[in-house]
């Protein structure tokens, strides 16, 4: 059980900086989340806690231990990979087992230890097998299993589900959650999943780029997004974004995209009174766009026109890919909506779950 | 041919003429292929046509006319009805080799195993090993002799002599040309110039046994103490102050001067093995190791608990290959020693048996157990192959 800090961390493989000054302190017992798009260096922020990369300057520190020039094997931290990377000539128990043997384990307590993974993991019966006659799901668990029996201080994860099918990966991800529970340790999980991170950390640390782009909740993240790329990053279908100005009209501050105007909610107003004339980026969520005789009570409405190009209905929701003007849009509104491609529909934005963003820096202005 | 004999159940009749026009492409082509080669050999040979036309016209000849042979039976064949065409076709590539094998190889070793019963002077007058119904007068003839070749060579000295150095290369040589290899592959793997280095390693496999066994003598060569040493070994020793011996032909050592032989091997195996190892070695995921070093295992124990594991049927195949080797290894006695000085092996017993001292029974039964011995090996070889292709 440890705390875990990144501390001014760079990466370079030779020229290319991959990690530019990443800082982040991880609470002990924390569950965080590392996401981002592939190459924006969260594998590699973790593979540099792992030990398995070296760090290009800065610290990394696990408790009050800075572990920069720390073997893997010292670092009292367990690691799941994404092909699981079991041992394929050792059975299922002595792959658990090997790195307790490696630390010279006394016999029976290796055998509880396993026993034990074995337990919480359902792999009681396979105990025998080797991993090639097993399915990808009893893999995974080995896997987790391999990584449970050391008892680590911090359990690192990267993108142990993706090599899953959709449904196993479900119910995966709450076992994982389940496991983190009980196990009251430090995780750090890596995934270019969005949904996964969602569901599963208590932060989620979103990068682009080798650049930390903000840390927090998965609340905070999805409701006060830090700059456009963590507002894009979070929600499905993406956020939309439209090239604005803000104009002030007889005491009302208006969004003025060319194609529509919507108009700020009073209580707002004093947020962007400095951006007013500005350029900026307007960001409205789809799920924040509704029908308006469907729309839910207490929002605060703003009406634009749209025309339907493309309908797709998944059940639960239905979205919508509109356009006006030159911009276009993703709506997800009411299934009871009759919406055919071509038509021309009147919708309302819920202006209170507004965004802007600063049009150069790409930051939110709040 | 089941896959396709399950989708298309035939009858009765439609096996039996498959079985016959398969067996007939096999024979015919070969056959054809012979009969035009040989034409052309007739042909070039008296013709007076500058040399290099007639090299020319050979090799358009030879290569040309077998692709064009297969070309036509494969048209053939594609002009029948679909279902024929499938079962036909892979006999006209498949069939030829086949029969040219049995031709080649297996009537050979039938026809050896009949000569390794008969004594120095062979088959009695009358009597083929493809005529059952000569076979009574030849076990009644007195050159027959049962299995008495075999147990004179479990008996005789020289024999022995073959049989226990066949050990030795067996122990020493494919041991040690994998463990080398092995070696090698391994740290080349994390080396800067790991090019350079496995290309060095690499190098003496283009050098024939013999060649090798010329270039060896040189290293072994030895003067009467006085003179120059011309040989690496010796000019070493002597520098060292040490007095020359003659290695591989020092019988005072024997059998142990054997290792000198096998020491030639070795360097030639050793590129050999390092290139399969080395492919191994790569294609090891590296997570894995990843995941030995996050579990606690030192360099070492990832290479022996992880690495080789996992490596194990390429280990095996290589290990099972050069044992092959060993077995049939010749070239580089003969050159070396001829089998003097303790140095026969069980080819160049079979080769003195056979040629200088021409007796054809003995040397035919050296020939089937040097077989007998090599079979198990080779069926081992390529089931690990296989297993290994299919891999995890």
């Amino acid at each position: 059980m440890a705390s875990v800090t990144y501390k001014n961390v760079y990466k370079r493989f030779g020229d290319v900086t991959v990690i530019t000054d990443l800082n982040m302190e991880i609470a002990d017992k924390e569950f965080v989340v590392f996401v981002g798009p592939s190459g924006c260096g969260k594998s590699t922020s973790l593979r540099m806690l792992a030990g398995l990369e070296e760090i290009s300057e800065g610290d990394i520190m696990i408790g009050d231990r800075v572990v920069n020039d720390v073997p893997p094997k010292d670092r009292d931290i367990a690691m799941v990979f994404q092909s699981y990377a079991l041992y394929p000539h050792m059975s299922v128990y002595d792959n658990m087992a090997f790195g307790l043997k490696l630390r010279k384990t006394p016999k029976a307590e290796i055998d509880r230890r396993v026993k034990e993974a074995a337990d919480i993991l359902g792999l009681g019966n396979l105990l025998d097998r080797k991993p090639k006659a097993l399915s990808g799901g009893q893999r995974q668990r080995v896997a987790v299993g391999r990584a449970i029996v050391r008892e680590p201080a911090v359990f690192l994860m990267d993108e142990p589900l993706s090599n899953l099918d959709a449904k196993l990966r479900v119910s995966a991800r709450a076992e994982i959650t389940k496991l983190h529970k009980r196990l009251g340790t430090t995780f750090i999980y890596v995934t270019h999943d969005q949904v996964e991170a969602m569901t599963m950390g208590d932060r989620i640390a979103v990068l682009a780029d080798g650049i930390l782009q903000q840390i927090d909740s998965p609340r905070t993240l999805y409701k006060r997004p830090n700059n456009i790329f963590v507002a894009g990053f979070i929600g499905s279908p993406s956020m939309n974004f439209f090239n604005a100005t803000i104009v002030q009209e007889e005491g009302k501050m208006i969004v003025d995209t060319g194609d529509f105007r919507v108009e700020i909610p009073a209580e707002k107003q004093a947020t962007f009174k400095d951006v007013v004339g500005k350029e900026v980026v307007f960001g409205m969520r789809p799920e924040n766009i509704h029908v308006p005789q469907y729309a839910p009570p207490g929002i605060v409405a703003a009406p634009f026109d749209v025309t339907i190009e493309v309908v797709e209905l998944l059940g639960h929701e239905l979205n919508i890919f509109a356009t006006s003007g030159k911009n276009s849009l993703v709506a997800t509104v009411d299934t009871r909506l009759e919406a055919n491609v071509g038509n021309k529909i009147g919708l309302v934005m819920d202006m209170g779950q507004m965004h802007i963003f600063d049009k150069n820096t790409e930051m939110a202005i709040r | 041919m089941q896959q396709i004999e399950a989708k298309a159940p035939e009858s009765a009749g439609a096996k039996l003429v498959a079985l016959i026009l398969r067996v007939a492409l096999a024979v015919a082509i070969p056959l054809i292929a012979f009969w035009v080669l040989y034409q052309g050999f007739l042909f070039l040979r008296d013709s007076d046509a500058p040399k290099a036309v007639i090299v020319l016209v050979a090799i358009i000849w030879g290569v040309g006319g077998v692709a064009a042979l297969y070309w036509i039976f494969n048209w053939l064949v594609e002009q029948l009805p679909g279902d024929w065409t499938a079962r036909l076709q892979p006999f006209v590539f498949v069939g030829p080799a086949m029969a040219i094998l049995i031709w080649y190889l297996t009537l050979p070793v039938y026809r050896t195993f009949w000569l390794s019963l008969f004594d120095r002077d062979g088959f009695p007058v009358g009597f083929s090993v493809f005529k059952p119904w000569t076979w009574i007068t030849g076990i009644q003839s007195p050159s027959f002799v049962g299995f008495a070749n075999y147990t004179n060579l479990f008996t005789e000295r020289l024999l022995q002599e073959a049989l226990r150095n066949n050990l030795m290369w067996i122990v020493f040589g494919s041991t040690l040309s994998v463990v080398t290899g092995l070696l090698v592959a391994t740290l080349a793997d994390r080396s800067k110039s790991e090019r350079v280095s496995k290309t060095l390693i690499f190098l003496p496999m283009a050098i024939s046994f013999v060649g090798a066994g010329v270039i060896w003598n040189f290293m072994y060569e030895v003067k009467p103490p006085g003179e120059a040493q011309i040989g690496v070994f010796n000019a070493i020793v002597v520098a060292l102050g040490g007095s020359p011996h003659p290695w591989d032909k020092w019988v005072a050592i024997a059998p142990w001067n054997n290792l000198f032989l096998i020491l030639i091997v070795i360097w030639l195996q050793t590129g050999f093995s390092m290139v399969l190892f080395s492919a191994a070695l790569k294609g090891i995921p590296q997570e894995l190791m990843e995941a030995g070093r996050v579990d606690g295992a030192s360099e070492l124990r990832i290479f022996f608990n992880i690495m080789l594991p996992y490596i194990r049927p390429t280990v095996i195949t290589v290990w099972t290959t050069i044992v092959i080797f060993t077995l049939k290894i010749f070239d580089v006695v003969w050159v070396m020693t001829g089998g003097q000085f303790g140095t026969h092996v069980i080819a160049t017993q079979f080769y003195r048996q056979s040629f200088t001292a021409r007796n054809s029974g003995i040397g035919s039964a050296i020939a089937i157990v040097l077989l007998l011995t090599v079979v198990p090996v080779l069926a081992y070889n390529l089931r690990q192959l296989r297993e290994g292709q299919e891999g995890f």
